[in-house]
């Protein structure tokens, strides 16, 4: 019996099993572990929380410019311990994108759990090399006269994007005006837009 | 070391697929995969880096056939069984156990007697005031050493050899090339170096675009 078990979820599934049986009886495992971390990740950390961040930054330009400068401090505002965020800002002339080509470093305690797709090899791939092509099979498109920023997270650091206030910002409050911040444009592969009145 | 993970700049992975609705979880699993990692690393078992070499050293063909997940668990395993916390004897067996009809297996797991904890993120901090001071200051040129070494490191291969400027100091970090084998932290500095996209793919570029990483000091040199 092995991977080349017929039924590969079945054999992977019970490989889990026999690991975190052994691990829980060895002491290595405390014996909530698997349910803090699902709790955790369904319901109390998610892209809520970069998503908060950014909604306060585009109203309050000092908490912006900490967002950017002192991001442990302006996470801290938020109730959030994290260390080790860079906050990286779109503009009129730099659009920003988030990458980790080695395996597939993500901001988990601000953004949550990466999509799939993050951690596939078609975006680890290209994200590097084309990011414009990438952007457009995102449908954002970005005029070649505004620079990309690819940020690749090679080391511990973690890398999110500020994006572009969008038109219509002012009306909102910062919760409202966060649930239009998708993870999407946390990672930098989507502009946030808002419903029309 | 060259392996399968370094993916950045490679060909022939098609478009990127999405999922709509995603769901933090596929299947329950996924979260046991990631408890247990949490666990071991948070247990002192072992650190970051040697995690994420354990994963560059499936077999390449594995690797893009495993999803993120079975990659973890790959991972997980391998180092458990190299430090001596399982063996591949009593894995295979308890695997079997859940396999075999009828499951009784569960009935063999005990509660932990002294269940250990999740580690404090302080613990697992990667900050570290390296020796000596900055060698390079921010807006220097830079090129990246040309190096192909079979072990663990985060120069990826897109970047060796390549000339870029100092956009950042990053402060001191764990050295990820020694703390992966077992030969310490050895703290370097770390510095967000742009790259120019020509001067990574050539011709075949994009235009206006730049990479940054996030680099070693030991990986630069002065241009």
């Amino acid at each position: 019996m092995g991977k080349n078990h017929p039924n590969v979820d079945e054999y992977v599934v019970s490989r889990v099993r026999a690991l975190e049986s052994l691990l829980l009886e060895k002491g290595l495992l405390a014996p909530d572990a698997v349910d803090r971390v699902i709790s955790r990740y369904e319901s109390s950390t998610g892209p809520m929380l970069g998503a908060r961040a950014v909604a306060r930054a585009w109203r309050d330009a000092a908490y912006r410019r900490r967002l950017l400068g002192e991001s442990a401090a302006a996470l801290g505002d938020l109730g959030m311990k994290y260390d080790r965020l860079v906050v990286v800002e779109n503009t009129p002339a730099v659009h920003n994108m988030v990458v980790c080509t080695l395996c597939s470093c993500y901001p988990w305690d601000v953004m949550g759990l990466p999509p799939t797709w993050y951690k596939t090899p078609a975006y680890r791939s290209r994200a590097v090399s084309e990011p414009r092509t990438v952007l457009a099979e995102f449908g954002v498109t970005i005029p070649a006269e505004r620079e990309v920023r690819v940020w690749d997270s090679s080391a511990e650091l973690r890398y999110m994007v500020l994006p572009l206030k969008p038109a219509g910002a002012d009306t909102l409050d910062e919760e409202a005006l966060a649930r239009h911040v998708t993870r999407e444009a946390l990672i930098g592969v989507a502009e946030v837009r808002l419903p029309t009145a | 070391m060259d392996g399968i993970h370094d993916l950045g700049g490679m060909h022939g992975f098609g478009p990127v697929e999405r999922e709509e609705n995603e769901p933090p979880f596929h299947a329950p699993w996924e979260a046991a995969v990631v408890a247990m990692m949490r666990a071991s690393r948070g247990g002192g078992v072992f650190n970051i880096d040697e995690f994420r070499h354990s994963i560059e050293r499936m077999a390449p063909a594995e690797y893009l056939r495993s999803t993120y997940y079975e990659r973890w668990l790959d991972g997980i395993t391998r180092l458990l069984v190299e430090k001596g916390v399982v063996s591949t004897a009593e894995l295979a067996a308890r695997t079997e156990s859940f396999l075999a009809p009828p499951a009784t297996a569960s009935s063999t797991v005990r509660p932990a007697s002294a269940p250990a904890g999740g580690g404090s993120p302080a613990d697992l901090s990667f900050f570290r005031e390296p020796s000596t001071p900055p060698r390079f200051a921010v807006g220097e040129a830079v090129v990246t050493r040309h190096v192909h070494r079979t072990g663990h490191t985060r120069l990826p291969r897109y970047a060796r050899g390549k000339r870029g400027e100092i956009a950042a100091h990053r402060g001191g970090h764990v050295f990820p090339d020694t703390n992966a084998h077992g030969r310490g932290e050895q703290p370097q500095h770390v510095y967000g170096v742009r790259f120019d996209a020509r001067e990574l793919w050539g011709e075949a570029a994009e235009p206006n675009a730049h990479v940054y990483l996030d680099l070693w000091e030991s990986y630069l040199l002065p241009a």
